[in-house]
């Protein structure tokens, strides 16, 4: 009954207010967002003008930006897609940023100052190769600034002006990888390996592309690696025993080459020499395993060891500060201190920088360093480095000190978990943030005065500032609401990161030692993150804990790396880098005394290891053996199959925490017309309040609830690719929902004429997913909603009375329950790239979806829209049920957009999390930026809003006080006059 | 009503002068009777004057009591109107209506005994009365329950029990999907 009321009071309110929506000066006070660009690949220093300095910079998550060298601020930006990897960044005539990307096939120019596009050129070739952007200085051809793009097997010339391709030469005939343009008065001459022996030389006339001359030589051995131009005639490659240095002398046109070996240069070599990529003049730097060797080629081809640095980490390109001197930049380590020395090329003696700078060791080591000058007052030469550390962050150095540093790292999440915050103890001191009475008091005279609207501008400000620096939100303990979390984030450079839900803060940061080269893992890859250990019971002594899961490379077979952090401080507790693979991660429904949870770590060979292993553990699992299923999709042969616990593993080292399991079902779909390109379950924390839907004439469906569904999308083969590349009646697309337990298919459908991709969501009893469909040229989003028909003769009304009914005993999948499936399919405008659904504490809350879109912009979109109920003309009855007349699309509705004016730009993933107030979600959405906000879909019905004044509250109750006194007193006097009369 | 309330009141008083005393045993009275006074007479003339005074005051009672006890039949009408009035969707008027259609028979029917003590007598039949005033307010109060379950109010549905169970606990877990990476 008093849920009716609830449920009905709720319904006025969402009725009275269909969307979520925000005010201007809301703005800031619930949500943080913050942008990044990502691990730096090239960089261009734009410092020669008076006026703003600035650094240009392409990511690896294809960001081209433009930031400011003094704060390190982005002044533009610009994300382009996830296929449109960023190869050249240049600038060009002086105003024009130049970017090549898509493998050397787009070439565009950005204005520098804006970043506003000034054109764009598509430069079309057949064969995948390097590409290359080369701008020449002074280079014209018929008064046109002349861009070399070498890309897609031929070289183009671009008109730096207006990206008009005035001339292309094809190479794709020719079998040459081409690796070099140099470019020398008329003749542009490009060089390059046919085959890792033979060097191919052409050169071609600057004006017009045409081929003047044509040179090969081959090598008697093969080569290794890439070739490095030294100076404008002279290449070094390694031989392909990489014990040999191969100098490539070019002397018009003939080519002639002499070799050294390393040995000779060098007595101790360990390790497999490398040729660093930094571009220096008569230079180059030679990586070994424990040294980098400077090495000198003088203008006969001789080789002059130069020096040996220990410990190297990145040299620089050159940089050339005079008419003909040349300075580079190299960092060493030593003494927990980082020692960057700039040289001049030509004089090795002298040192033009020797600084150490003292860089927190949580990022890592340095991976590319890039250089600038300046002039100082006393007009010698300064240098600056931006350096890109191994945790993906970007630094600025100037005169030994950190001028300012990036996080970039933040911008490839990888997965995201959360925590909570401390109990605020009793007797620890908090002071420094809290406020203080006066200060309370204070704010919220100003509140009040803006209330009644007697707030001066001066006072507003301070209200608006009050409001978004508001201590409360920030601080380090947990809230009564649960609004405070941690946001705990596993990034590409395997560094976790704890992010304060209150202001985005990072409270601590981690370079996983486990998650670092090293020589038994060479390329290590961390891919999730798991609550580990959440403790309830003795949550003010004791911290909770995180599991990251990684492995020692891209493919499956290579072996796990498990790490476990303290979620308080961000220290790692322990790692282990077991012998097995880590294919899957099951975390298992049971924790044990210490409330660490449980998990499962599948390797490829079916084999299933328990964490923690511990003997509590074994007794837990042994306890719940033949409950514990385990399912496997392949997506590559279209076949899922289940599979049960057996036994412990039979190996030959005894191993009591390895399982094998026994096959118990499979599901084949035939592979000629179906492919799995989806699959979707149920999150394993999600809360449901209750079983069952009340229809408007009080009857009752019961949700099919179960955490063992899985939803697989399958398309027709034909057309599992892009959309438009087949026509609609070669697409289809077929839904299932499986019962991963016994492997039961509760309902399949098809959609004809339909295609991927499809992303969806599961949550409660419901599926709802998105595809483009083929016939109307329009993305569609469906709902699918189970019901239980086995419990549908629950009527009796006294049998709940009495409560005699089995709606609440536990439930088994082998009991076969009959359901029903009902379904309806909308029109949706945007594409996709991710669906989540709003999670509340204890499930009451009605969801809302929330929507990653195209524009980067998460839309939420009340599941009151997709509910298979609508229908045309709704009755009176329904439609006080809240049920919305159908359409054949779903509305968006422009004030629910949650990110409101901003774009989580690269949008990859939305996490929902609940908060203890049962009317409010968090979400975090997550791409190259990072936005977090506080959503409540049916708009906070259990809380006073932000902006509730307490003191006009404060002052009404005072008020009424003295007036209930003062009238007390005065009819007091009025009847003893009375009694006088 | 505080002066009435200090004649009716009977604990502050100093002295009192019984006028009514007609006890007929000179030794009950400190005082004797004044000559030529016969105090048999006037006795006999008072018994008779207050039975026809006593007949008319438990007439009036009796049709007092009738009266009380039909009062909530109009109440009920005018309960019906403002019922009708209130409309059958929930809101602030209607529940305030409809609690205080139920609220006020309980109330009326907690002190059935008191409203009914004025007219309390030996000579009076109060039975009647009394349970025509029970029956009526047993009515309005079948009206505030029906107007309840008009409204919806009443868990008389099947769905009014089972959207407050949580859904039932599963016997197995299964866990996996695609590959990592």
């Amino acid at each position: 009954m008093a849920i009716r009321v609830f449920l009905i009071v709720l319904l006025f309110l969402s009725f009275t207010n269909l969307t979520y929506s925000l005010y201007e000066d809301q703005v800031g006070l619930m949500d943080w967002h913050q942008k990044y660009i990502g691990k730096v690949k090239h960089a261009v220093f734009h410092t020669q003008k008076t006026g703003r300095k600035r650094v240009l910079v392409s990511t690896e998550e294809n960001v081209v930006a433009s930031l400011d060298l003094r704060h390190g601020e982005i002044f533009w930006r610009h994300v382009l897609g996830t296929n449109d990897v960023i190869d050249g960044l240049d600038i060009a005539l002086g105003k024009y940023v130049i970017t090549l990307s898509s493998d050397g096939s787009i070439l565009r120019a950005w204005n520098l100052p804006d970043g506003q596009m000034v054109w764009e050129s598509s430069l079309p070739g057949s064969k995948a190769s390097k590409s290359i952007l080369h701008i020449p200085k002074n280079l014209k051809a018929d008064k046109d600034d002349l861009i070399l793009v070498y890309g897609k097997g031929s070289l183009n010339a671009v008109s730096g002006v207006d990206g008009e391709v005035l001339w292309k030469k094809d190479f794709a005939g020719e079998s040459i990888e081409v690796s070099h343009i140099i470019q020398s008065s008329d003749v542009i001459y490009v060089a390059g390996f046919a085959d890792s022996s033979k060097i191919s030389v052409y050169g071609l006339n600057a004006k017009n592309g045409e081929l003047l001359e044509n040179n090969h030589a081959a090598l008697p051995f093969g080569t290794f690696g890439e070739l490095l131009a030294v100076s404008g005639d002279m290449f070094v490659v390694l031989d392909e025993m990489r014990s040999k240095i191969v100098i490539v002398h070019l002397k018009n046109g003939e080519i002639s080459y002499n070799q050294k070996h390393i040995s000779d240069l060098t007595k101790d070599l360990a390790g497999q020499p490398v040729i660093l990529p930094s571009r220096l003049p008569g230079m180059f730097a030679l990586n070994t395993n424990s040294y980098v060797l400077l090495i000198k080629v003088t203008n006969q081809g001789e080789l002059v060891l130069v020096d040996k640095v220990n410990n190297g980490a990145a040299v620089s390109d050159s940089l050339s500060i005079s008419e003909d001197e040349h300075a580079f930049a190299f960092v060493h380590y030593g003494d927990n201190k980082i020692h960057l020395s700039v040289k001049n090329v030509n004089d090795w003696n002298h040192d033009l920088l020797k600084e150490s700078i003292v860089i927190d060791h949580q990022r890592g080591k340095i991976d590319k360093i890039f250089v600038n000058n300046y002039v100082r007052t006393d007009r010698s030469h300064g240098f600056r480095a931006l350096m890109v550390m191994e945790d993906h962050s970007l630094l600025l150095v100037q005169q030994g000190e950190i001028v300012w540093s990036r996080e970039d790292g933040l911008a490839s999440v990888v997965d995201v978990t959360t925590s909570e915050l401390p109990v605020q103890k009793e007797g620890v001191s908090v002071a420094k943030v809290e406020q203080n009475l006066f200060e309370w008091l204070k704010g919220h005279m100003l509140k009040l005065k803006g209330t009644l609207m007697i707030a001066s501008p001066d006072d507003l400000a301070a209200i608006q500032a009050l409001r978004l620096r508001s201590s409360e939100k920030s601080k380090m303990t947990r809230d009564h609401n649960g609004f405070r979390k941690l946001l705990i984030v596993l990034t590409r450079a395997g560094k976790v990161f704890a992010l304060h839900t209150g202001d985005g803060r990072v409270v601590w940061s981690i370079l996983l030692p486990s998650l670092r080269k090293s020589e038994a893992c060479e390329n290590p890859v961390g891919l999730h993150i798991y609550q580990w250990q959440v403790p309830h019971h003795h949550a003010l002594d004791e911290n909770p804990s995180v599991l990251v899961v990684g492995q020692c490379g891209p493919s499956l077979s290579t072996p796990a790396v498990l790490s476990f952090i303290d979620a308080y401080t961000g220290m790692e507790l322990k790692s282990l880098s077991p012998a097995h693979t880590a294919a899957q991660v099951i975390p298992l429904p049971y924790t044990d005394s210490t409330e660490q949870r449980l998990h499962l770590i599948i390797d490829d060979k079916q084999h299933a290891y328990l964490y923690p292993r511990t003997p509590e553990a074994i007794d837990i699992l042994k306890h719940e053996f033949s409950n514990v299923y385990w399912y496997s999709v392949d997506a590559d042969n279209g076949v899922i199959r289940g599979h049960a616990l057996k036994s412990n593993c039979i190996q030959e080292a005894v191993d009591e925490y390895c399982f094998d399991f026994r096959d118990l079902w499979s599901v084949v779909f035939p592979s000629e017309s179906e492919k799995i390109i989806a699959t979707m379950t149920r999150k394993s924390n999600e809360v449901v309040h209750t079983q069952a839907k009340v229809m408007t004439d009080y009857d009752v469906m019961y949700k099919y609830i179960s955490k063992n569904l899985l939803f697989v999308a399958n398309a027709a083969p034909k057309a599992a690719g892009e959309i438009g590349t087949v026509i609609p009646e070669e697409a289809w697309l077929v839904i299932y929902i499986l019962d991963t337990v016994t492997g039961r298919i509760l309902h399949r459908m098809t959609h004809h004429g339909c295609q991927g991709p499809v992303h969806a969501v599961f949550s409660e009893n419901w599926v709802v997913y998105h595809y483009f469909n083929l016939r109307a040229h329009r993305y569609e989003m469906s709902v699918v909603e189970i019901y239980d028909q086995s419990r549908a003769d629950n009527k009796d009304v006294w049998r709940f009375v009495l409560g005699k009914h089995n709606l609440t005993s536990p439930v088994s999948s082998y009991s076969r329950p009959e359901v029903i499936a009902k379904s309806q399919s909308y029109f949706f405008t945007h594409s996709v790239k991710a669906i989540e659904v709003t999670s509340t504490a204890k499930g009451i809350t009605s969801k809302q979806l929330l929507i990653g879109t195209i524009g980067d912009q998460v839309l939420a979109l009340d599941k009151r829209f997709l509910d298979p109920r609508r229908t045309v003309n709704p009755s009176q009855a329904e439609k006080e049920d809240g049920i919305i007349p159908l359409t054949d699309s779903l509305p968006i509705i422009s004030q629910s957009y949650i990110t409101h004016a901003l774009k989580v730009e690269g949008l990859r993933g939305i996490v929902t999390v609940p908060a203890k107030l049962e009317s409010t979600s968090l979400v975090f959405a997550y791409g190259v930026d990072l936005f977090f906000t506080q959503i409540a879909p049916s708009r906070t019905y259990d809380s006073l809003t932000e902006d509730f004044s307490y003191a006009l509250l404060l002052l009404t109750i005072v008020a009424l006080v003295a007036a209930i006194f003062v009238t007390w007193v005065l009819s007091e006097r009025k009847d003893l006059q009375d009694k006088w009369r | 009503m505080d002066k009435g309330k200090g004649v009716m009141g009977s604990n502050a008083r100093r002295w009192a002068v019984d006028f009514s005393d007609n006890s007929t045993s000179p030794s009950s009275r400190d005082v004797p009777d004044p000559p030529g006074f016969s105090r048999a007479s006037i006795d006999q003339d008072d018994s008779t004057l207050s039975r026809q005074k006593k007949d008319a005051e438990s007439n009036w009672k009796a049709q007092k009591a009738w009266e009380v006890a039909q009062a909530p039949f109009k109440n009920l009408l005018m309960m019906g109107f403002m019922m009708w009035m209130a409309g059958s969707t929930v809101h602030l008027f209607s529940i305030g209506i409809t609690f205080s259609a139920l609220w006020q028979p309980i109330s009326a029917l907690q002190s059935v005994g008191k409203i009914f003590e004025p007219y309390k007598d030996s000579r009076v039949e109060l039975l009647g009365p009394k349970l025509l005033f029970i029956a009526l307010n047993l009515g309005g109060l079948a009206l505030g329950v029906w107007k309840l379950n008009a409204l919806g109010l009443l868990p008389t549905h099947t769905s009014d029990w089972v959207s407050s169970l949580p859904p039932a606990q599963e016997v197995e877990y299964s866990g996996g999907g695609l590959n990592l990476s």
